[in-house]
Parts: structure tokens; sequence; C-alpha cells
């Protein structure tokens, strides 16, 4: 299989943020659009707010390999705070993209990324999560943005299939449902970069 | 029919499971094996097997439950990993010397100390001297066509064995990847009734099962139990016949990937096999003749059939999860050299022990073995025959 064909995808993010389960569920929507995956979450001694990796392959054909990723395509960032301790933009190429959850701009977030000179994006995922669910979850707008900003699967497919599982999932609360729905889109509306 | 799926290497055991429907399970979680009573629990309580799950207070009594369970007659499942693998020890020996077809599933982790939570072979391969056959898997297809298969070669009459069905745990077993899974029913029927011909629950027949053995019939006991081994080969070959009829998948002891006319060759188990094609895919590209043997069946040995997909090799490396303490070589690395031993002209071999501890292994790595093996082909020179990879001297 050619490197073009697949996709590698890195999340940093921190012990408790849903870094894991949004890198399961960007699995799951490319696997409902016929596409051959890989997600898996490096593991270790796991403490809440500690630095964690995840990482997805998403390709036209079974993945065999088993490492984990040295050249992502994207990287996401959930949690801001990383970028001044850990290597973020480490092997990330540069035709691909750093998504950041932060409240500023690309412009102001590149100078700290080692000189990285590919796309940087960010999402406001803290507030866009706060103002819609009253509450701080970033994974689903860092799903969102990073399938707007990858289009690894096609975007409205994406929010269609994200729908059916949210009702799925949320089956004994569908009240929440459409608010998560409104993160989904906001977020895939108000990524920059 | 078939149906596709993704799930982790622990979920598409509690699936195969579940399909199954085994009498008795014993459980006692840990990590990284731990979801798979926890999947299996969910199905417990939803109704959709019947099996008693006995939960426990360690893997001592897991695999006592399975034992007892096994010996009154009943099909009996446990899963576990390293300290609880090793906390079986005992009763490892226990379950293969009288002859109960138990099924364990094991997501291998390192074994303590210093503690460590994350994936090699050495819990799995530091039972491997217990009686049990032990089959790995390459990633999470695998393990469940491997799970699906483990009872019909316990309960092969000639042999009557307990079984491993060993996964790379969290590389394969916390990691979702697409999947090709039976229907319940192409499961069961797979599978079939079991019906022992000896056991505690038949009141027409009163039985002992594990008193003690005299010196005057020990060694007789022992004997056939290492017979029961040998026939294993068959009853392995024979379920992998019939599993290929049904999915078109084939298994045999071990994948020969790309060794047609190889003349450099590394031999492995489990997951780093799948990183191990992609890069010989990538170094035949370029021309170089190299390839992969990935050994799927450790015990019983396939010595023989071994020996001869490597015999045409020019240099092999002979790669080992686990440190033996040997001072001579990892456990793959003792048995590949001893099955070389009979052949005229021998491959010149060295043995790489990698991945310790999740020490994570890319296809740069492996580029690097078959650039090893490259040179040692070139000047014959073997140099350091056991090697450990990736090693920071310097810390």
């Amino acid at each position: 299989m050619s490197s073009q064909d697949m996709v590698e995808i890195r999340w940093h993010g921190r012990g408790g943020q849903g870094a894991k389960t949004a890198c399961l569920l960007l699995a799951d929507a490319a696997f409902s659009s016929g596409k051959y995956v890989q997600g898996f979450p490096e593991y270790g001694p796991e403490r809440s707010g500690a630095p964690i990796t995840a990482y997805n392959r998403i390709s036209t054909e079974r993945c065999g390999i088993h490492s984990n990723i040295y050249e992502p395509d994207y990287v996401v960032v959930v949690d801001e705070g990383l970028i001044s301790c850990v290597d973020v933009t480490a092997g990330l190429k540069e035709s691909g993209a750093i998504i950041i959850n932060s409240s500023r701009s690309p412009e102001e977030l590149r100078p700290l990324l080692k000189g990285y000179r590919g796309r940087v994006c960010t999402i406001d995922a803290n507030r866009i999560s706060r103002e819609i669910l009253g509450a701080v979850f970033p994974n689903t707008p860092m799903l969102a943005a990073t399938v707007k900003v990858s289009r690894v699967v096609d975007p409205e497919k994406f929010a269609k299939d994200m729908e059916e599982s949210f009702h799925h999932k949320f089956a004994s609360k569908p009240q929440v449902i459409e608010g998560n729905m409104r993160v989904l889109k906001t977020s895939m509306e108000e990524v920059q970069g | 029919m078939a149906h596709l799926d993704r799930l982790s290497g622990n979920e598409a055991v509690a699936v195969a499971m579940r399909q199954i429907d085994p009498d008795v399970m014993g459980a006692f979680p840990i990590t990284p094996s731990t979801e798979i009573p926890q999947y299996f629990a969910q199905y417990v309580a939803d109704g959709l097997v019947h099996t008693e799950l006995v939960t426990v207070e360690s893997e001592h009594s897991s695999m006592s439950v399975c034992m007892g369970a096994a010996a009154a007659g009943g099909r009996a499942i446990s899963a576990t990993s390293s300290a609880g693998l090793a906390l079986m020890y005992e009763l490892l020996y226990v379950a293969a010397s009288s002859r109960l077809p138990i099924v364990l599933a094991v997501s291998t982790r390192a074994l303590s100390g210093p503690i460590n939570i994350n994936n090699d072979h050495s819990d799995a391969m530091g039972a491997r001297d217990a009686g049990w056959i032990q089959i790995y898997a390459e990633n999470n297809q695998e393990v469940y066509d491997n799970y699906v298969q483990a009872f019909p070669i316990a309960e092969t009459p000639e042999v009557r064995l307990p079984v491993m069905i060993c996964q790379d745990g969290f590389i394969t077993s916390h990691a979702v990847e697409n999947i090709e899974l039976l229907e319940d029913e192409e499961v069961k029927g797979f599978v079939g009734e079991y019906n022992p011909e000896h056991y505690l629950l038949n009141s027409r027949e009163p039985l002992a099962v594990g008193p003690y053995d005299v010196t005057h019939y020990y060694m007789e006991h022992k004997k056939q139990e290492a017979e029961a081994m040998k026939n294993a080969k068959a009853a392995i070959l024979e379920q992998a016949r019939r599993f290929e009829a049904l999915t078109g998948r084939k298994y045999g002891f071990f994948e020969e990937y790309r060794m047609e006319d190889a003349e450099e060759a590394i031999v492995v188990i489990g997951s780093t096999a799948g990183t191990a094609k992609a890069t010989v895919d990538m170094l035949r590209a370029e021309g170089r003749k190299v390839g992969l043997v990935k050994v799927r069946v450790f015990r019983p040995f396939p010595g023989e059939e071994l020996a001869r997909a490597l015999k045409h090799c020019r240099a092999v490396a002979v790669m080992d999860k686990s440190e033996g303490f040997s001072a001579c070589g990892g456990p793959l690395f003792a048995e590949t050299r001893s099955a070389l031993y009979d052949l005229e002209s021998r491959p010149k071999l060295i043995n790489i022990v990698y991945g310790l501890g999740g020490r994570d292994v890319s296809t740069k790595d492996i580029a690097a073995v078959y650039d090893r093996l490259h040179h040692l082909a070139q000047t014959g020179q073997v140099g350091e025959v056991y090697t450990h990879m990736g090693v920071r001297e310097e810390v």
C-alpha cells in the first residue's frame, strides 16, 4: 500500500479529556464510510491530567503496521498547554496540519510550534462546549474540527453518522443529542486556518 | 454469512466467547486482559449466554474454577495477563496433566519486575513448558479466528489438552481495527457439542481427577501427555482445514510471507509480524530478497516444518519478545536453532531480543535487522549472536 492511500493522525491530550474516545470515534466514523481503520491509545501508568497519546491509521486497504506513528499527516492537540511540554509537531508532515484547541488564532500559535511550516488550525473547543453543553468536553469539538480539516471522512456523512450514534449512545437521555449535534456543527464551522 | 465490524482484540475474543457460549468462566481482572471478562459479564447480564460467571479473588482461583468445571464435564474459559498468568502457574500444570480442555485467553504483558503493564511475551513464554497448546495472533482477526478453533483442538480425543490463545497486550488487545465476524450459528456449528468421555458428573462412572500419582505410574502419564502434545499438531491442522473451508482464511503452524526465494528472513511472533511484512514489501520493492516467518503455534513447536521453511535462507534473525535469561538467547531462538541442527546445511542465525515492556518497534527498526542480515550474508561474519534491539547503553 502506498503511503498516499493512508492517513495517519496523532492525538495529544491529557488523561480524562476524552482524546482516546475521540480517537476511537474517528475510527468508527471512518469504518462507517468503508475505510480500514486503526484506533489505539498509547498506554502507561494513567493519571488524570497526565499527557496521553492516541493514534489513528485510516486507509483503503488493511494496514498491518502495529507501531506508534512517527510521521503523522495530522496532529490534534486537545490541550493547548501541552505545546510547551510535549514535542507535538515531531515528525508532522508539512503537507498535513496541526489542529489545536485554543482561543488564540493560528498566527498567534505558529511561533510556538518549533518552525513547523505546514497548516496550523485552531478551534476554541472549550468555549464551544461550555456555551452549548454547559461544561468543558473538548473531545467532540476536536473530533469535528479534525474531520473538517483532514476530510478523512466526508464531513456531511460524518455528521449524519454521529447523529445516529448519539441516538444510540444517549437513548436514555435524548435531551443531550441536540446539544452534541450543535457542538459538532459549530466546531466544523468555527475551525480556523 | 460473515459480517464486518471494527473491534479491539479484547472485544473480538469476548465476541468469540459469546458465540461459543461456554458453561463456566472463572473471572478475575488484570491489565490488559480486563476488558475480556468485562465485556463477557455484560453478555451474561444481558442473558446472551447461559455461562455461569464465577468471580473469584485471584487467578489461582479462576483457573481452579476452570479445572473444576472442565473435570465436571463442562466447557470452561478464563482470561488473564502477566502476573495473573504467573499466579496460575501451579494450576496450569495440573490442568494439562489432568487433560482438561480449558481455553485461556492471554493478552500478553511483561512480568514484574520492574513492574510494567505493557506488552511483551514473558508471561506466556514463562508458561511454555506447562503442557498447554499455545497459539499466537498478529491482530484482532487472528485472535478471533484462533479462539474459534481452540475448543475443537483442545477436545480432540487424541489431544485433550488446554489451549492458550495469545495476543499482544494493548498493541492488539486495545487497538480497534476492522474485523470479519462469523455468524453465531456458524461458530456454534464449527465448535459443536462437547461430549466428554469421562467426567465427574457422570453418576454411572465414578472417578477421581487429580489424585496422587506414584512413581510407578507417573512417568507413563507424563509420556502420554507428551504424546498428546505431538498429536496436537494434526488436530491443529485439521481444525485449520475446517476453518478455511468455512471462512477462506488459511492458518497453519506458521505463516510464510514472501519466503519463496528469500535469502534473508526474520522469524517472529505476534503483532510485530505485521510491521515486518510492511517492511518486507518496502525492501522487496528495492529488489531485496527478504522474507518473514510468523510463528503462530509455539506449543507444540513445529520444528521440522520450520527447518524446511528456513533451510534455503542464507541468514535468519530470530526475534524474541521475552528475555529468557539463558545467557545465550531467548526461547524462540533456542527452539529454532535446535530445529535447524539436523539440516545438512543451515542458514547463519542471530537472535534479537526486542520490544520488552512495550518498547515500540517501527518499520525502520525492522529494516535495520534486514540490513544486518544482508551484511551477515555478504561477509559470513555473524558477529554477536545474541543482542537486544534499540537499547540505550548510557541512560
